[in-house]
């Protein structure tokens, strides 16, 4: 008997789910990550993947880490403000190209711009994994003791910019 | 006054529905059979009088009526005539004028084509049609009316999306909508097999051909959507795993299985209570499509924010509809039984493993397109699961699925033995194993991926050959043989070469293709796949609402030119959007495609993307055989003789009792 009401009570959670969905409010996800030191990687680099690059060698700065990746649509929604970012000099963009062709990124780099200082591959996703990609674009906020101090899930928006991530880096950078 | 009309006739339609839901069912239920007798009438003056609304917004359209608020959204004076018709299901009111129109259609198409059927079972599959319409005609009346007035009238329309301004794209949702709502008609009998308590082969076999044909037209409907990503978003992909695409591949899963099933459940009279629950299924994730697609849920979960009204009327209706058929089924399934026992290994056991295959695959684009969704609902913020995780997904599904459609005409019904199996497909298997290992070595690169895909695509055109002359085997005249094995036999082989035809498609060009991105100035030569492109520059070219900036490619081998290509890049007047256009050049083994980048600053110099497509065309191909395919086996001389059989025996007062064949 229960078998057959199975069916009815699976979509009754979904249904229950999607309802709390359309009424809930957007709030900040806390990461188990904040305050934490930032996952260690050391990954070939996006435009020679001869060289490497690692977080430790960003001691010292504050920088911004952008999980981003051609196939993401999303993506493309927050680029233009990663451009203007990247032109105000105001914090460096270190892009991991997660999950992503070599050639797929480099054409889309090519195509609409690049704001990054440095970009690596993550091919096979481990290192997103470690940071506990929910999925991309998110954007990570790194102090000068590679400690996460922000965490954005999905694409980086004005307010998100100027309400959070900015005025966290601009206080990051005083210390 | 036109659109008045039209939304006169909208009200109306929804009283006819509603009458037609009640009257029919109720009749069913009392064993009455004038109140039975209605079913028909209503549902003939349901469809007149939604045909006549659609009528009056097509009239809106192409009069131009702007003060017709949806009119003005979608439209524009400058917009060609065919555009202006199609702009009607440009949008969200008019796609669901256009979901209830073609409800109507189908519903009067099984008035028509059921005579055969006992009125009781007749009577309650249109009731529940009619309950389906009704839900949608609210849904268009209480928050979405295409008719509603805009005072003052604009002067001008916003203009149709220019995305959608395509002949791809004109014939692309009827044809996804024919699909998703012909799943009603499976969903309506499954339903009035559960309310009337039953459930046997008899019913399985008049829900099949209905199942089929709205199989064929959504196969057509996807297909159509993937040609035109193909050739208008400029990046020569056919597949995104987008939200929009995943939507009607979920219906498309659920349906292929419900196909599988109902034959098990015809022939076998077995998987009953699980085809009942495929058929709700394929229709709840029709109606699932089709409102993610059309509320923007999935592009923005923030288009509630905007009309609250809309996204909580879309969950009552899904949970009034969805609940209450499973509800129905928790309460009547228990006692359907659990028909004809199966061993281990037999034709049976394949077909489940296929359905089980098919449900895991459709649960997981599910999870895949859903969990964005929530997330975003949760206020995690939008995010892309992307390719990475389907692919990852589904070709491990998809390969033992392909290998168990080579075994599963090969077994017998109840009874296999594997030594059997074995004896009979050792041969195929080693033959696709040679091919598998040999085929890429010749193409020039072998890789695991590219070797499973030859592997699967040549085990299912062996087995499928093998399967033929045997049963064609005998002596006598090829084509007297030829005619022995049923049309419905042909039907499936077709539809599984199909299948072949579009992994090898798929294979080659993901392990082959070519593709150069290069910035080109006039005269300017590159090279790819042992073609020569030479770019001859960019001249503007004025279109009818746009203007296009059409380079001109002149494409050579071997210092023979072959053909020109014009790809262009076109800038909407109204709307300012910029589209591209590829110019392709088709060919059976090899599709050459040229899109137009950006310009460079300054220079005279294009973007410009080469690309050369290695058997691109079969993945469409193979969908077209599928559908023929499912065509063919409808066509089946046993649907014709068993609907005039049953016509007798139902005109002759008795009870519909048919054996299981």
């Amino acid at each position: 008997m229960m078998r057959f009401i199975l069916p009815l009570v699976v979509f009754l959670v979904l249904a229950g789910f999607l309802y709390v969905g359309l009424g809930l409010d957007p709030h900040e996800v806390p990461s188990p990550l904040i305050d934490k030191p930032a996952p260690a990687f050391t990954l070939p680099q996006l435009h020679d993947s001869t060289k490497n690059f690692s977080q430790s060698e960003m001691k010292g700065k504050v920088w911004l880490l952008n999980v981003w990746s051609s196939w993401c649509v999303s993506c493309k929604e927050e680029h233009p403000l990663l451009l203007s970012l990247a032109q105000q000099n105001i914090v460096p963009i270190y892009g991991l190209d997660y999950k992503d062709k070599k050639e797929d990124a480099e054409g889309w780099l090519n195509q609409a711009g690049n704001p990054y200082t440095l970009n690596v591959m993550d091919r096979d996703g481990r290192v997103g994994i470690n940071y506990g990609v929910y999925g991309v674009p998110e954007t990570y906020v790194i102090d000068k003791q590679g400690i996460i101090r922000y965490k954005q899930i999905g694409p980086v928006t004005n307010e998100s910019l100027n309400e959070k991530i900015l005025p966290m880096v601009a206080e990051l950078q005083r210390k | 006054m036109i659109p008045e009309i039209g939304n006169f006739a909208l009200i109306v339609a929804l009283f006819l529905s509603i009458l037609q839901g009640a009257l029919p069912i109720i009749g069913a239920a009392r064993n009455n059979s004038v109140l039975m007798g209605t079913a028909r009438p209503i549902a003939v003056a349901q469809f007149l009088i939604v045909t006549v609304a659609i009528v009056c917004l097509v009239h809106a359209f192409v009069s131009n009526d702007f003060s017709v608020l949806y009119v003005a959204q979608h439209s524009n004076s400058q917009l060609p005539i065919q555009y202006r018709v199609a702009a009607l299901w440009g949008g969200h009111e008019g796609s669901l004028l256009l979901w209830t129109f073609i409800l109507t259609i189908w519903t009067v198409a099984v008035a028509a084509f059921s005579r055969h059927l006992p009125q009781e079972m007749l009577s309650r599959v249109i009731g529940v049609m009619g309950l389906i319409s009704t839900g949608f005609l609210l849904f268009m009346l209480l928050t979405s009316n295409p008719f509603d007035r805009l005072l003052p009238a604009a002067m001008d329309g916003q203009d149709l999306n220019p995305l959608l301004q395509d002949p791809g794209l004109v014939a692309h949702p009827p044809m996804l909508y024919m699909g998703y709502v012909g799943f009603s008609v499976a969903f309506s009998f499954a339903l009035s097999a559960l309310l009337g308590g039953k459930l046997d082969s008899t019913w399985a076999r008049w829900s099949r051909p209905w199942t089929t044909v709205a199989w064929v037209f959504l196969t057509v409907g996807i297909a159509l959507g993937s040609m035109w990503a193909y050739y208008e978003l400029g990046w020569g992909g056919w597949w995104f795993w987008d939200p929009v695409e995943n939507a009607s591949f979920m219906p498309w899963l659920a349906g292929t299985a419900l196909i599988h099933s109902l034959a098990v459940t015809e022939k076998r009279a077995a998987f009953k209570s699980w085809t009942v629950l495929l058929a709700i299924a394929a229709f709840s994730l029709s109606l699932l499509g089709t409102f993610l697609v059309r509320s923007g849920v999935l592009t923005s979960v923030h288009a509630f924010a905007t009309d609250p009204k809309r996204g909580i009327f879309i969950l009552t209706f899904l949970v009034v509809v969805i609940g209450s058929s499973l509800l129905l089924f928790a309460w009547r399934a228990p006692k359907i039984g659990l028909g004809g026992k199966f061993d281990l290994i037999s034709r049976e056991s394949m077909l489940l493993s296929n359905n089980v295959l098919l449900a895991v695959a459709c649960a997981s684009v599910f999870l895949g397109t859903l969990y964005p969704l929530f997330m975003d609902a949760l206020g995690f913020g939008k995010l892309s699961v992307g390719p990475p995780y389907f692919n990852t997904v589904f070709v491990p599904l998809m390969a033992p699925l392909v290998m168990m459609m080579g075994l599963g005409p090969i077994a017998r019904w109840k009874h296999a033995t594997l030594p059997d199996i074995w004896l009979r497909i050792r041969w195929a298997l080693v033959a696709s194993m040679v091919i598998a290992v040999l085929l890429p070595l010749v193409m020039g690169e072998w890789t695991p991926l590219i070797a499973l895909g030859i592997l699967l695509a040549a085990w299912v055109v062996i087995t499928t050959v093998l399967d033929l002359r045997k049963r064609i085997a005998g002596s006598g005249d090829l084509v007297q043989r030829l005619k022995t094995p049923s049309r419905s036999y042909y039907g499936m082989q077709l539809a599984h070469l199909g299948i072949a035809v579009f992994i090898i498609g798929v294979t080659m060009v993901k392990g082959y293709e070519t593709e150069r991105d290069v910035r080109m100035d006039v005269g300017d030569t590159v090279e790819a796949g042992g073609y020569q492109f030479r770019f001859d520059g960019v001249i503007d070219v004025p279109g009818p609402n746009y203007t296009a900036s059409q380079g001109r490619v002149v494409v050579s081998k071997n210092g023979k030119v072959v053909t020109q290509l014009f790809p262009e890049k076109r800038t909407y007047s109204v709307t300012g959007m910029p589209m591209t256009e590829a110019s392709i050049e088709p060919g059976f083994t090899r599709d050459l495609y040229v899109s137009l980048g950006e310009p460079i600053p300054g220079t005279t110099a294009w973007a410009v993307r080469v690309y050369i497509k290695p058997f691109v065309d079969w993945i469409w191909f193979g969908c077209l055989m599928m559908a023929i395919g499912g065509g063919l086996s409808i066509s089946d001389r046993r649907y014709r003789i068993h609907a005039r059989k049953a016509q007798t025996v139902a005109t002759g007062g008795e009870l519909l009792k048919e054996k299981t064949a």
